[in-house]
């Protein structure tokens, strides 16, 4: 087996988890590689730096607002007392440092990386998503950012009631009114700022699908997924892998289209008409993305040889009715480890 | 035994906020010198607070910009926009490098006049201009950007009068996606008043339409927008083509590019976030080259930017006044510059660098300016390392915009150093002292005793 | 001033209180004074060992000492019987 290093961000596997552990989990489930994991930790109580079972080594990097030039100089020190060959970043604040990183980590520092292109990144944001949408052939949800909340009198000759009023980076409320509608305006722009975006509501059944693109247009894998039950703060607690051979179609369209380099999840909302409205793109594997592995498709294993430079065949099949059902765990950590990493920003 | 060197006692809650000190080390690499001017050395010598300008930082800021648009475009020519820094020598720097000038008040007219530019390399923009300025810019050649209906009217009626004829173009104002859309400023294109006011200048026949304006806005971050600006300008040019023969010499894309600096509330820092000068040149030139213009009547293509070929190249010299605790624990800490000549700080979070070696070690600290002001407040929250009394710091991306719009309240302006080529420091602007406040002052006299 | 009898230290700087679980991170120099307040060391005893170890001067430290044993009381570090 081939020794490798991978360096993973998304330690927090709390309530509202990072995807880093799943994502650690299938990478160490590989038959091909003999691999050490460096953790990299934001805070010092994420719970991956303690487990260490699957993290051999954790180090504290600076926050994504601290700039391209502090993480590089950080990831340049790990590197030189810690090998990294891949690093594979889960959160989407920290993608933009790392997608403009990528050629400068490969030539001087020799880590790989599989990431989106920063266009590929930029036009699938929220505020970009009805024209991404139209772009690639996918029903988007009709939408439009605002950046005065007297313009949503106006909404009514193009938007029916209800209507999802969203923040740029997160939150969304669904308003029934104009009333509703200019309140949750107020509150989300006071938290995020402008603009705001104003969605068409669309009913149905909200599905998501875990991908990985090979840059190329390749779908390299997917796994369809319905959330069972949800938690009050709107993350999946349990799902189950789906029978849809539409959802893989759209998914097969977006990556030929878009030619997305590396995971992603998409969510959509299938209507009683059997309609398929894409809702969002998140640009990195979901915290779920171990029920992929469950069902007979390890994406972050394709995802760490592609960045290797291995050519990967597609999957073609997975696992119908598999489960994943996520839970809590209470690990019991002495003061000495919480010391060193809060201390020495290493554990 | 030689003694260790001392750093106060900082002590911190862990995990009480979300900054990491790993996040902020290398942020805190202590400047000491700047073009091979050690910072101490200079604040002896000129005082502090100091305003230091790097001419090899405008010379090569100038020329990157310089290259990525001509590289892409064959007709390019920058303008220097006087209110970003009209510093004299800061000025003929960027005419030394070919910039024109340009001025949006009959005080930078004349100070661009004073700098010896050649009338016709001015142009004039802006809402306020007075009969008598536009009168002299009419005679002078100089380019004369109309914003409104008034001002039209008042050249028009001033041409008749002249022998000259005036040189004009309009600023239109359109819709280009980015908010606010800054429509208070020229003529609209969307809903026809900009080729309503075009109409009018052709109909007449009193002066010459030379030119398209427009400045869509500040701090862009978006090089889309000059995209789609860029491209109505053209549509607009090629129309008065068709509709009026006339050809139109030039597009001034005007300014707005961002400098490196971090606006307040941008969760990237600027340096990662703002676009460079090929991203903007690719929009710009892309747009203008697929405009439709014929071979030979491409219009040169006039850029203001001010910020992106300044700021950088600015730094500010302090030095700590004294250190405080404030009543919520946290570290504030007192600087001898402020709002008063660092505007800037109201719009950005602004790099400060301490001037001598120091710890890992930093607490969160407020950083205020000398005034007697709630306001003066130049950093909010910043992971600061422990600096005494008298040590002295280096803030960062500081050349636009505060050395013209610094205010004169309760102390004196400092002194400006422009370090040459070579690195030799050379005053530029001396420190004010009373007389540079005092000496337009008219007592009266039965004032002149205080009676005390 | 009379720190907590219990408060742990390393020689990381690392500062935990077992009363209430907080933690707390300080720099080598106020490691030391933490140290030699858990010795009950006087102000004066602390001071002259600073200002013979540490480049300074009396009117400095002791302005610094000042506010660092502020908050010291601040983290809730001292003594609750503690007086002055």
């Amino acid at each position: 087996m081939k020794k490798i290093s991978v360096a993973v961000t998304g330690l927090n596997a709390i309530d509202s988890p990072g995807p880093g552990i799943s994502v650690i989990r299938a990478i160490r489930q590989s038959n091909l590689f003999d691999v050490r994991i460096i953790g990299l930790a934001y805070e010092s109580l994420e719970p991956g730096i303690y487990m260490h079972d699957l993290v051999d080594k954790t180090y504290q990097v600076p926050l994504p607002s601290a700039g391209m030039e502090v993480l590089l100089s950080r990831l340049s020190y790990i590197n030189s007392v810690d090998k990294i060959d891949v690093i594979i970043p889960n959160f989407d604040a920290e993608l933009f440092n790392y997608i403009k990183l990528a050629d400068i980590l490969k030539q001087q520092l020799q880590i790989s990386t599989f990431l989106p292109t920063l266009q590929q990144f930029e036009a699938r944001h929220k505020v970009n998503l009805y024209e991404y949408g139209e772009e690639h052939g996918i029903k988007v949800p009709k939408s439009k950012a605002i950046f005065n909340s007297q313009e949503i009198v106006r909404l009514h000759s193009e938007f029916t009631y209800p209507l999802v009023v969203k923040g740029k980076f997160y939150d969304a409320v669904i308003a029934y009114s104009a009333d509703q509608a200019t309140g949750a305006f107020n509150k989300i722009a006071a938290k995020w700022g402008l603009p705001i975006i104003i969605q068409q509501f669309v009913q149905g059944q909200e599905v998501n699908v875990t991908a990985l693109g090979d840059g190329k247009g390749n779908l390299i894998g997917a796994v369809p997924m319905r959330k069972q039950y949800i938690t009050d703060k709107g993350k999946a607690w349990s799902g189950i892998s789906i029978d849809d051979e539409e959802l893989i179609n759209i998914t097969r369209r977006l990556m030929a289209s878009s030619k997305w380099k590396g995971g992603l999840e998409l969510e959509i909302v299938k209507t009683d008409e059997e309609e398929y409205y894409l809702l969002e793109i998140n640009p990195r594997f979901p915290a779920w993305v171990y029920l992929a592995v469950g069902c007979g498709q390890n994406h972050p294993e394709a995802l760490v040889r592609m960045a290797l430079g291995e050519d990967i065949k597609p999957f073609n099949t997975y696992d119908v009715g598999k489960l994943f059902i996520r839970y809590a765990y209470d690990m019991i950590v002495d003061l000495k480890e919480f010391e060193k990493i809060s201390t020495l920003g290493e554990l | 035994m030689k003694k260790v060197q001392y750093e106060r006692p900082v002590i911190q809650r862990l995990n009480v906020g979300l900054m990491n000190k790993y996040g902020s080390r290398t942020e805190f690499t202590p400047v000491t010198q700047i073009d091979g001017n050690a910072v101490a050395q200079l604040i002896t010598q000129y005082g502090s607070p100091l305003f230091v300008i790097s001419e090899r930082t405008i010379r090569q800021t100038y020329r990157q910009a310089n290259r990525a648009f001509k590289t892409r475009y064959p007709k390019v020519q920058f303008a220097w926009s006087y209110k970003t820094n009209y510093i004299n020598a800061v000025c003929n720097v960027f005419h030394q490098e070919g910039s024109w000038a340009e001025v949006v008040s009959g005080f930078e007219y004349s100070k661009a006049i004073y700098n010896g530019v050649p009338g016709n390399k001015i142009i004039f923009n802006g809402p306020d201009k007075s009969a008598e300025e536009l009168k002299l810019a009419i005679e002078n050649n100089s380019l004369i950007h109309i914003d409104n209906l008034d001002e039209l009217y008042t050249i028009n009626d001033l041409a008749s009068t002249l022998t000259k004829r005036p040189r004009v173009a309009i600023r239109v104002n359109m819709d280009t996606g980015v908010y606010p859309m800054w429509d208070r400023f020229g003529f609209n294109y969307e809903n026809g008043e900009a080729l309503d006011a075009i109409n009018k200048i052709v109909l007449n026949n009193n002066m010459d339409l030379v030119g398209l304006h427009c400045h869509i806005g500040t701090f862009m971050l978006t090089p889309s927008a000059y995209a789609i600006a860029a491209t109505k300008l053209s549509e607009l040019a090629i129309s008065i083509q068709k509709k009026h023969k006339k050809s139109i010499e030039y597009i001034d894309m005007g300014g707005g590019f961002a400098s490196h600096n971090t606006l307040k509330g941008s969760y990237l820092q600027g340096i990662d976030a703002s676009p460079g000068f090929d991203q903007y040149a690719e929009a710009i030139c892309t747009s203008l080259l697929n405009a439709g213009f014929s071979e030979g009547e491409l219009p040169l293509l006039i850029l203001e930017t001010g910020r992106a070929l300044i700021d950088e190249a600015g730094y500010l010299l302090g030095s700590v006044i004294s250190n405080k605790r404030l009543s919520d624990g946290r570290r504030a800490t007192i600087m001898d510059f402020g709002v008063n000549i660092l505007f800037t700080s109201f719009w950005y979070n602004h790099k400060i660098s301490p001037a001598q070696p120091f710890s890992q070690y930093t607490e969160d600290t407020v950083i205020y300016g000398p005034l007697c002001m709630n306001i003066d407040v130049v950093r909010e929250n910043i992971a600061f390392p422990a600096l005494k009394k008298n040590d002295q710091v280096v803030v960062h991306t500081v050349g636009a915009y505060n050395m013209t719009q610094w205010m004169q309240f309760i102390a004196m302006r400092p002194a400006v150093v422009l370090i040459d080529m070579n690195d030799k420091p050379h005053l530029i602007r001396k420190r004010e002292n009373i007389n540079s406040v005092q000496n337009e002052e008219v007592m009266p006299d039965y004032l002149k005793d205080c009676l005390l | 001033m009379k720190l907590k009898k219990n408060i742990a230290l390393s020689d990381t700087g690392f500062v935990f209180d077992p009363s209430n679980g907080n933690s707390f991170s300080t720099n080598p120099i106020g490691l030391e004074i933490i140290q030699l307040l858990k010795q009950n060391k006087t102000q004066s005893e602390i001071e002259t060992k600073i200002l013979s170890t540490y480049e300074v001067d009396k009117n400095t430290f002791e302005k610094d000492y000042y506010d660092f044993v502020n908050m010291l009381g601040k983290l809730k570090l001292n003594a609750a019987d503690e007086k002055d």
